[in-house]
């Protein structure tokens, strides 16, 4: 069996497992999520090792087809882009089920519902970046609403009904813009010869500007939604706020990169002359992303909501680095999106740890905690620090890939990013002072600090974080291959340096 | 161009030293600090022998350079994790180690009776693993890394004590005042890279020549704001006072022997921009004029005998960074100060320490007074770093600070005059707020009212300050004798190429001049605190106000960037709920209102749905005529 079929299966088998559990064993529920986890974390890790990082294209492709009328097929393949994505999605579902043991407990289902659904969704983060076919991705894309629908509505905290359900419908509008692109460029490849909804062979089409423009619209507003980007963004705190810290893990460090990932394999590689077209547009909307959502984190006082405007200051910076249309930007933004899924999950586990102890959300409530428990305490203040990209940190090599990228090709636009690090250091340290320094609060001394438990789940994302910012090269050859390949095949060359020798 | 495979050491042990004591935590309470000192102390001897290897070649030679990893690489933009050491980096390694040891050994007397001794230690040595980073780097990025992992260090120690949340204000302070130069920085790089595809100093070193003049100006200027942040430079001098709520020695190290002093290696390893742009060698006089009088005028009015301090760093990395503004001899002349400077403002810190701790941590000037006669050694030594500072011949301010007053006199062009008497004017006051501080704490009558009688620190506290006190007697005469730190640094900034200026004034003349201020400054202060009440007098001067609101640098940042920033926070958390999510609960109402109304149609009749289905056809039909045609 093609070994990118197996990953994808496997989360989908530990379902089938569970099914056979009684509700009751919630124990037994957990060790067999955990073990169908790790197991696909492994195979994902063997997919690694077997992946040329040189050859370029895609690899371990398999083709079989589905609806043979409309030439759609289950088709997938694995480059770069989808390496590296893939890999954190496997790499962070177990830490999720470790660090969140019991974050499923008082939902309105069963512990044993919880973890179906989060294998659910881990089959299909993983199908989705691994999808070559237009139409398959475009189903993958919709059906990973459903688990994400029940995890957020059936399992958080507050309003989790209403986030969920705001979620779902700015989803399904921006999905339903994307069916109607996916239709668009199908009718486009009938028109010249064969209708094909396989990636590489619509990235060959010739499409007249106008209908790029149009087409690029429908994919671009659906992952503009997904990840978010001013002004699609309102849906994010929301869910931040409800969900329990795995979810939002899920939610905010992977699901959300299905956006970015959608605008390099699908908007640039499709619609190059459109890219070119509205890239100066959607530069101004990052710039305003990185700025507001960061000026925003300052002013919130839940502790969740804090975090996910962080996250759309962030995600400002990787849709920036996509469109500066430099190798820098595109191999920079491609790094973030996995530098900022371990940087979210260190915040939210070490976030959500906070909050369990304290029963509050509220940044206000706590205060002191680095004299009470100075682990717990010093995993979120790493975290912080990766959040503001502290350079030693893996994310400081993200960002300033992307800044540097920015700035050769529109140096305007990247000094303006750069005062996205100004405040990135306000909000995270802001939140710092407030929550860890000072005299300890009333309703925090008696919490306790992190369990053997919880350090095993973060103590490997903080060694990440720290390993990858001094030595991102082995994620950096994997992505690199995918960069020049498209930026080649768009025919787009980095700026050359204005000083001749 | 030499290789060395020992580069590395310099900063991994450090590093691991620091990690190790913060992961075992309180397993090594007990032993950390000796294994601090102990790894500091090896940082040192690998310096030494480093500087002996270096000075046993000739020419290029004299550099080496060790590859240590391969960093990023993306497209034409490859940054190596390399070191390199020349003559200007090893004087700074030996000053990062070598002081850094000693205030190590300081430190284990001077926090022994705090039970987070250990963390501190570790701190330490993160901090001297970053700064040699720092120094030792080989491009603009791997500087990063450790100007920011000094930041980072400069952080954690400055809210040291932080469940005080004045401490953790004021470290936050700094940290961000640090990353608006941080954007400097960044920038700078940028332009580097978009300029010369490349951001290593001998890349950027051989571009810049065919750079334009806007571009190289833009440079510098960028530098030199990051410069300004890390340097505590205007306008980003604020957070230093506030920074003095770390522990002394930390203060010593980090904030006036070493890390604030990073503003001026940056721009001197960026010699070949400001070299060729004098727009941007004018705004570095600038903003070193300015704050070596800012300082000297905050200095005045202090009375807190750290803050005073402070304030004296400040102005005295303004006659540094004035220095590396006047071309290629005062680069030299910049680290001359800065090593001399490391002397006597660690020593003199080192003995407010030493004050304080004989003091129950009492920093209030006003609290002090007649202390030689409790602590003679830390009078002493105090005293040897204070008559250092003010110039006096033969202790070492006088060969570096005269070297800089009267580089600037005969820097030639029309402002010339203007430095030189700027600077003048700074070593008055310097030894007009000095000498305040001298006699306030160590002369005069007693003031403190405490039961106990102030007592000597021990040995491993006035050990390190009799060798930093040797330093500011000695250092200054032994760097300059026979041009001995502008010839070392020769090959790196050019500085024994001399612009054959008109002088405007003989060295002899401007050596007297500053004499004279000197004593000016010195008399004033005698006469006025020669008794002084343990109450700050209330009916005093506009000036003396103003210099106690620290020129009003807070009031300004509160008004200009504080409060306007919050408003703008309160003004945004408004619009995105009710404009941004307010029109998509908008549509969401017209989308359910519209709902409403259809529904009415679903009545049942087959009649009205036949209608619609025809009306539908006619619907599919035009719009498939409007897009085939």
């Amino acid at each position: 069996m093609n070994i990118v079929t197996l990953i994808i299966l496997s989360p989908l088998l530990g379902t089938l497992v569970l099914a056979a559990v009684p509700q009751s064993n919630s124990r037994l529920v957990k060790i067999i999520t955990l073990a169908t986890s790790l197991l696909t974390a492994a195979i994902s890790i063997a997919m690694a090792l077997k992946y040329q990082p040189a050859k370029g294209g895609f690899q371990f492709v398999e083709s079989h087809s589905w609806f043979k009328s409309f030439s759609i097929n289950y088709a997938i393949g694995i480059d770069g882009l989808a390496l590296v994505l893939i890999l954190l999605t496997t790499l962070l579902v177990p830490i999720v089920v470790v660090g969140g043991w019991n974050e499923s407990e008082n939902g309105r289902w069963s512990v044993k519902t919880f973890y179906m659904l989060i294998l659910v969704l881990e089959t299909s983060l993983i199908a989705a970046f691994a999808a070559t076919d237009v139409f398959l991705f475009y189903v993958i894309f919709e059906a990973m609403l459903i688990p994400v629908y029940f995890l957020i509505g059936g399992f958080g905290r507050g309003e989790r009904a209403a986030a969920a359900l705001k979620f779902l419908i700015y989803s399904l509008f921006g999905g339903l813009l994307m069916l109607a692109a996916v239709i668009g460029i199908y009718v486009v490849s009938i028109g010249q010869g064969a209708g094909t909804f396989d990636v590489t062979a619509l990235s060959h089409l010739k499409i007249s500007h106008q209908t790029q423009n149009w087409l690029f619209l429908g994919f671009f507003i659906a992952f503009a939604i997904k990840a978010p980007l001013f002004p699609f963004h309102t849906w994010l705190p929301g869910a931040a706020k409800s969900a329990t810290p795995g979810t939002s893990i899920l939610v905010l460090g992977v699901l959300d990169k299905v956006g970015t990932y959608g605008m390099i394999r699908f908007c640039l590689l499709l619609f190059p002359d459109a890219t070119r077209t509205f890239a100066p547009y959607i530069i101004a909307l990052s710039l305003i992303s990185i700025i507001y959502g960061a000026i925003l984190a300052i002013g919130q006082k839940d502790l969740n909501s804090l975090i996910a405007f962080t996250s759309i200051s962030h995600f400002g910076f990787i849709v920036l680095g996509i469109f500066s249309l430099t190798s820098q930007g595109i191999s920079g933004a491609t790094l973030y999106m996995v530098n900022h899924g371990v940087s979210t999950a260190a915040l939210f586990l070490a976030g959500g740890w906070m909050i369990a102890r304290r029963k509050s959300t509220q940044v206000d409530d706590f205060g002191g905690v680095q004299r009470i428990t100075p682990v717990m305490a010093w995993c979120f203040f790493i975290a912080g620090l990766s959040a503001l990209a502290l350079p030693g940190l893996s994310t400081f090599v993200s960002e300033f890939l992307v800044l540097i990228g920015t700035f050769t090709r529109y140096p305007v636009a990247g000094t303006i990013a750069t005062l996205g690090i100004i405040l990135a250091a306000l909000y995270i340290l802001y939140l710092v002072q407030r929550a860890l320094h000072g005299p300890v609060k009333e309703g925090n001394e008696d919490m306790h600090d992190l369990t053997l438990r919880e350090k095993i789940a973060i103590a490997p994302v903080i060694a990440a974080l720290i390993f990858f910012g001094f030595y991102p090269k082995p994620m950096l050859n994997d992505i690199n291959p995918m960069t020049s390949t498209l930026m080649s095949h768009i025919s787009i060359a980095d700026p050359t340096p204005l000083a001749g020798k | 161009m030499r290789t060395s495979n020992h580069l590395v050491y310099l900063i991994a042990l450090p590093l691991f030293s620091s990690a190790i004591l913060l992961l075992l935590g309180r397993i090594a309470d007990k032993w950390g600090h000796l294994v601090a000192t102990l790894v500091s102390g090896s940082a040192f001897a690998i310096g030494v022998s480093e500087f002996f290897k270096m000075h046993s070649q000739t020419g290029a030679d004299r550099t080496a350079t060790q590859k240590v990893f391969d960093w990023i690489s993306v497209g034409s933009f490859k940054v190596t994790g390399s070191l390199m050491v020349d003559q200007l980096s090893i004087c700074f390694v030996l000053l990062i180690t070598g002081v850094g040891t000693l205030i190590h050994i300081y430190s284990i007397a001077y926090m022994s009776h705090d039970k987070d001794r250990r963390r501190f230690f570790a701190f330490l040595n993160l901090f001297i693993a970053a700064m040699l980073l720092l120094v030792l780097g080989d491009s603009y990025l791997n500087l990063y890394i450790g100007w920011e992992g000094v930041g980072l260090a400069s952080y954690l120690l400055i809210g040291f004590w932080n469940q005080n949340p004045v401490y953790a204000v004021a470290a936050k302070k700094a940290f961000i005042a640090n990353r608006v130069g941080d954007v400097g920085l960044s920038v700078a790089i940028m332009l580097s890279f978009a300029q010369f595809g490349t951001v290593s100093f001998t890349g950027v070193a051989e571009g810049a020549p065919h750079a334009s003049s806007a571009a190289l100006t833009a440079i510098g200027a960028m530098l030199l704001l990051a410069a300004a942040g890390k340097s505590a430079q205007f306008p980003l001098q604020s957070w230093l006072g506030d920074a003095m709520a770390g522990p002394t020695p930390v203060s010593a190290l980090i904030h006036a022997a070493t890390m604030v002093t990073a503003g001026v290696y940056l721009i001197a390893r960026s010699h070949f921009i400001f070299d060729a742009s004098p727009t941007a060698r004018m705004l570095v006089i600038s903003v070193g004029v300015i704050t070596l009088l800012f300082g000297a005028i905050v200095g005045t009015a202090k009375d807190d005998i750290k803050k005073a301090l402070a304030a004296s760093t400040m102005s005295q990395i303004g006659y540094m960074i004035l220095a590396t503004g006047l071309g290629p001899v005062g680069y030299a002349f910049a680290i001359m100060h800065l090593l001399t400077h490391g002397f006597f403002k660690a020593g003199m810190f080192l003995g407010a320490g030493s004050v304080m701790h004989g003091m129950n941590d009492e920093v209030n000037m006003r609290k002090y007074g007649g202390l030689s006669k409790f602590m003679p050694i830390t009078a002493v030594t105090f005293g040897l770093g204070y008559l250092a500072i003010l110039g006096v011949p033969p202790f070492a301010g006088f060969y570096s600070k005269d070297k800089i007053i009267e580089t600037a006199f005969n820097s030639g062009g029309s402002k010339a005059g203007l430095i030189g008497c700027a600077a003048l004017l700074g070593a008055g006051i310097t030894a007009f707020y000095m000498t305040r501080v001298f006699v306030m704490t160590f002369q005069g009558s007693r003031r403190w009212e405490t039961e106990s009688e102030p007592h000597e620190s021990p040995f491993l506290m006035w050990g390190p300050m009799v060798v930093l006190a040797i330093g500011s007697v000695a250092s200054g005469y032994l760097l300059s004798s026979g041009s001995a730190l502008v010839n070392w640094l020769q090959p790196v900034v050019n500085a024994s190429h001399v612009t054959h200026e008109k002088e405007l004034l003989s060295p002899n003349t401007i050596s007297g001049l500053a004499l004279a201020a000197v004593i000016a400054g010195t008399s004033l202060a005698i006469v006025k605190y020669r008794r002084v009440s343990a109450k700050a007098p209330t009916n005093v001067s506009l000036l003396t106000l103003v210099a106690r609101a620290d020129l009003g640098q807070d009031n300004f940042n509160d008004r200009v960037l504080v409060k306007p920033g919050f408003a703008i926070t309160r003004a945004l958390l408004v619009v995105d709920h009710s404009v941004v999510d307010g029109a998509v609960r908008l549509v969401g109402w017209v989308v359910q209102e519209i709902s409403d109304v259809l529904k009415k149609l679903q009545n049942g009749y087959v009649r009205s749905y036949a209608l619609m289905m025809i009306v539908g056809v006619f619907i599919c039909a035009f719009i498939l005529w409007a897009v085939t045609s």
